[in-house]
């Protein structure tokens, strides 16, 4: 378990208990470097592209087109995807549609559990400006504002095509280098922090959730 | 039917008697006999099946009406049961006792409008919300798009305009009044 | 013939003595919402006594949108797009629940062409939910095969769907007032041909799953429903058809077209999960048959929608009713209230799972296995989307 010493670097985890202060780490999240030779970071980028593992949660209304999604008639699988039951081996999140402010905090803490690199892909309106829920006291009308999203999907319900083609993107994002969400996440964190605590009430778990 | 509800008309003070459809009639009653009203179609006349257990905010007139919507599966005909209570001291008389499923929606109730059932099971468990702060959202004086302004930040760039407005002003300008 | 149950006043209806959890004996254990044996996103919290749960306590509301509070902000016509996202996996019966009931009140009679178009379509959905139903509940059990066959069915459907309204999942086909649309040129011979499809396929289904001995042991027996239970905890739809009690709202209290056609109530008799799956897989083949005689019998010609008056200036006289249908899961209610504005003023949506998903959940999960617990989730068929709205 990682204890640090140093106050500048420790969260203050004040929604737990004193018994359970020391069952979790209060060490601020890191962010991973780049290989320092280049070739090598391409390397490690073409292996994370063609190996998108997905986390099985399904958040919403978008959950319903994730399934054909891994049948054979789109089949997911041709491009590396599968889905993992834990956050511990996966390394795509896909937000299918609206988050209540329940599932916000369950989403926050499944993807502060996911190793990095990590990478986030929103299906349809909702996360983008709370579509058709705009005016609704439990749902959350900007996803970027709790969580970095990496890609976004549009439509109501996306199709499996499109969620097909958003995953090639995603790809072709990763081979780039260009996704690099979980550092910004790092980078931020305070931000990020801050609005998550203002919509969840109940913060009864430590502050980054390892 | 006309003759079992002349019957619990008289027993129990039983008024609005409206048929709805030819399936549906609605009544309302007190609230200190709803339940003992209530007890007797199940146990009596029949009617065993709880559809559902509402409540609509009549702010205008100071009441929450609760709703019990009761099924008669031999007659295939629905009551309505509308019982009045005060908004602000609510609080009603439980009915888990006759129903198991009844204690569900009697947390909901707690939880979305602020009506007490005194003695149901976990009715002080949270249902749907979860650090709900403000007023029973349901409640008609709770203005959601202020509480989304408040809490949530929206994207810029988002134009809501009224069908009707935009279409007397730009679509069709030279019609005008209200057709 | 089984009697139809009594209400039973000896049914044991409190609730069970909290376990001690400090004597080391027991285990809590959340199959919670990110977890693959969930159906939706809804959590268990379940109290284990090594492998054998004790106490379950079932937790919604992740998929809480406050619908009944949005709704009312919205007039009748803005209303009809958002109503078919309440059940996510079954989205057309609230559309025609909803327009059902705003037509009732405001006293607009539909064409008959539209009601035999609308009870296809309504038919047609229960047909792809039970199809991704029966993935479900051979994947709880370990059966991976079959839901890759019937979710490649299921998309066949969708793509009829996508046909003749435009979408896959969120048809907004049927509309107070009539349908949007009819059925277009050469719809009929591919939806017989894919219902062909669906028949044999289901024959195998039957073959690799409902005669598998595996699938036979592990869900004869799980989650026993006694008839006394049935009044007092509202159980509805198949699960109640498996214990014998012969309630189908097609049957009872026949709408749109059900009364001219010809069809029979399946009623099972052991009421375990093993049995809801078999009177599932009998209404399978009865949607294909049901289909099959709208095709037949639906009007070619006629007008699809009503006249109908301004919508965007429709105010609608004060009244109230509840509208009923039978859904895949049993009885879906829509209670709508008006009061005369433009806006409605409030309007319930009673989902079967409510019920099934809290009250009978957390009543049958007593005594089962960890490793059977989501079959006996699936058995029962909830959706949570429908339980918070």
């Amino acid at each position: 378990m990682i204890k640090s010493l140093s106050t500048e670097t420790t969260l203050e985890n004040a929604g737990l208990s004193a018994e359970e202060q020391d069952l979790f780490s209060n060490a601020r999240p890191q962010a991973y470097e780049p290989y320092p030779i280049k070739a090598v970071e391409d390397f490690a980028n073409w292996c994370r592209a063609n190996s998108l593992w997905l986390l099985a949660f399904g958040t919403g209304c978008g959950a319903i087109e994730l399934r054909p999604l891994m049948t054979a008639r789109f089949d997911a699988n041709r491009i590396g995807v599968a889905g993992r039951p834990t956050p511990r081996q996966s390394s795509v999140f896909i937000i299918g549609g609206y988050s209540s402010v329940k599932t916000l905090k369950r989403i926050v803490r499944s993807y502060e559990q996911m190793q990095g690199p990590k990478f986030v892909i929103s299906l349809g309106i909702c996360p983008i400006n709370g579509g058709m829920y705009w005016d609704s006291y439990n749902t959350i009308k900007r996803l970027d504002q709790y969580i970095p999203v990496d890609l976004y999907i549009t439509g109501c319900m996306p199709r499996p095509e499109v969620l097909v083609g958003g995953l090639l993107e995603l790809k072709k994002m990763i081979k780039e280098g260009r996704c690099d969400g979980a550092n910004r996440y790092v980078e931020n964190f305070d931000w990020y922090k801050a609005n998550q605590k203002k919509v969840i009430k109940n913060w009864n778990m430590p502050d980054y959730n390892w | 039917m006309n003759s079992m509800l002349e019957r619990l008309s008289r027993e129990f003070r039983v008024t609005d008697i409206i048929e709805r459809n030819a399936r549906l009639t609605t009544f309302t009653v007190d609230r200190d006999v709803a339940e003992t009203l209530i007890r007797e179609l199940r146990d009596r006349e029949g009617y065993t099946h709880l559809n559902f257990m509402t409540a609509i905010d009549y702010i205008e007139r100071g009441v929450f009406t609760l709703v019990y919507m009761l099924h008669n599966y031999a007659t295939k005909s629905t009551l309505g049961v509308h019982v009045n209570i005060d908004r602000d001291n609510a609080e009603m008389t439980s009915i888990h006792t006759l129903w198991a499923q009844a204690w569900t929606y009697q947390r909901e109730l707690r939880e979305l409008w602020g009506i007490n059932f005194p003695g149901s099971p976990r009715i002080e468990e949270d249902f749907c919300l979860e650090g709900w702060e403000e007023i029973p959202p349901m409640r008609r004086e709770f203005d959601t798009v202020e509480y989304c302004e408040r809490t949530f930040v929206s994207r810029d760039g988002r134009e809501t305009t009224d069908p009707r407005e935009h279409m007397h002003e730009v679509i069709f300008p030279e019609r005008g009044g209200d057709n | 013939m089984p009697q139809p149950p009594t209400h039973s006043s000896s049914l044991d209806m409190s609730q069970p003595e909290p376990v001690d959890l400090s004597s080391g004996k027991y285990v809590k254990l959340w199959q919670g919402p990110q977890h693959p044996g969930i159906t939706g996103n809804m959590s268990l919290e379940l109290t284990l006594c090594g492998d054998e749960i004790v106490e379950c306590k079932t937790h919604v509301g992740y998929l809480h949108r406050g619908f009944e509070k949005f709704m009312e902000r919205r007039t009748y016509i803005q209303n009809f797009t958002v109503v078919c996202r309440i059940a996510v996996p079954e989205p057309t019966f609230n559309e025609y629940l909803y327009s059902a009931a705003i037509e009732e009140l405001a006293g607009i009679e539909i064409p008959e062409r539209a009601s035999w178009l609308r009870a296809l379509n309504l038919e047609m959905m229960r047909l792809a939910s039970f199809l991704m139903w029966t993935g479900g509940m051979s994947g709880a059990f370990g059966l991976y095969t079959v839901p890759n066959w019937t979710l490649t069915y299921r998309d066949y459907l969708l793509d009829l769907f996508e046909e003749l309204t435009g979408a896959r999942i969120y048809h907004m086909y049927i509309v107070p007032g009539g349908v949007r649309n009819v059925l277009p040129d050469g719809w009929k011979e591919r939806t017989l041909e894919i219902l062909k499809g669906t028949e044999k396929l289901l024959r195998e289904v039957e073959r690799v799953m409902m005669n598998n001995a595996v699938f036979k042991k592990r869900a004869k027996g799980l989650g026993i429903i006694t008839p006394d239970m049935i009044d007092p905890y509202g159980i509805v739809g198949p699960n109640a058809r498996a214990c014998g009690v012969e309630r189908d709202l097609r049957k009872d209290e026949p709408y749109l077209v059900y009364d001219q056609l010809d069809f029979e109530v399946i009623t099972g008799s052991a009421s375990d999960a093993y049995e809801r799956a078999w009177v599932r897989q009998q209404e399978m083949y009865q949607c294909i048959d049901l289909i099959r005689q709208m095709l037949a019998r639906c009007p070619e010609s006629g007008p699809f929608q009503a006249e109908m008056p301004n919508v965007l200036h429709w105010k609608i006289p004060p009244g109230e009713t509840y509208h009923k249908a039978e859904c895949t899961r049993g009885e879906y209610g829509y209670y709508v209230v008006t009061d005369g504005s433009e806006y409605i003023r409030r309007v319930h949506v009673r989902g079967p799972s409510y019920t099934h998903g809290i009250a009978v959940m957390e009543k049958l999960a007593v005594g089962t296995n960890i490793a059977d617990i989501a079959g006996l989730m699936v058995s029962l068929h909830t959706y949570p989307p429908e339980i918070e709205r």
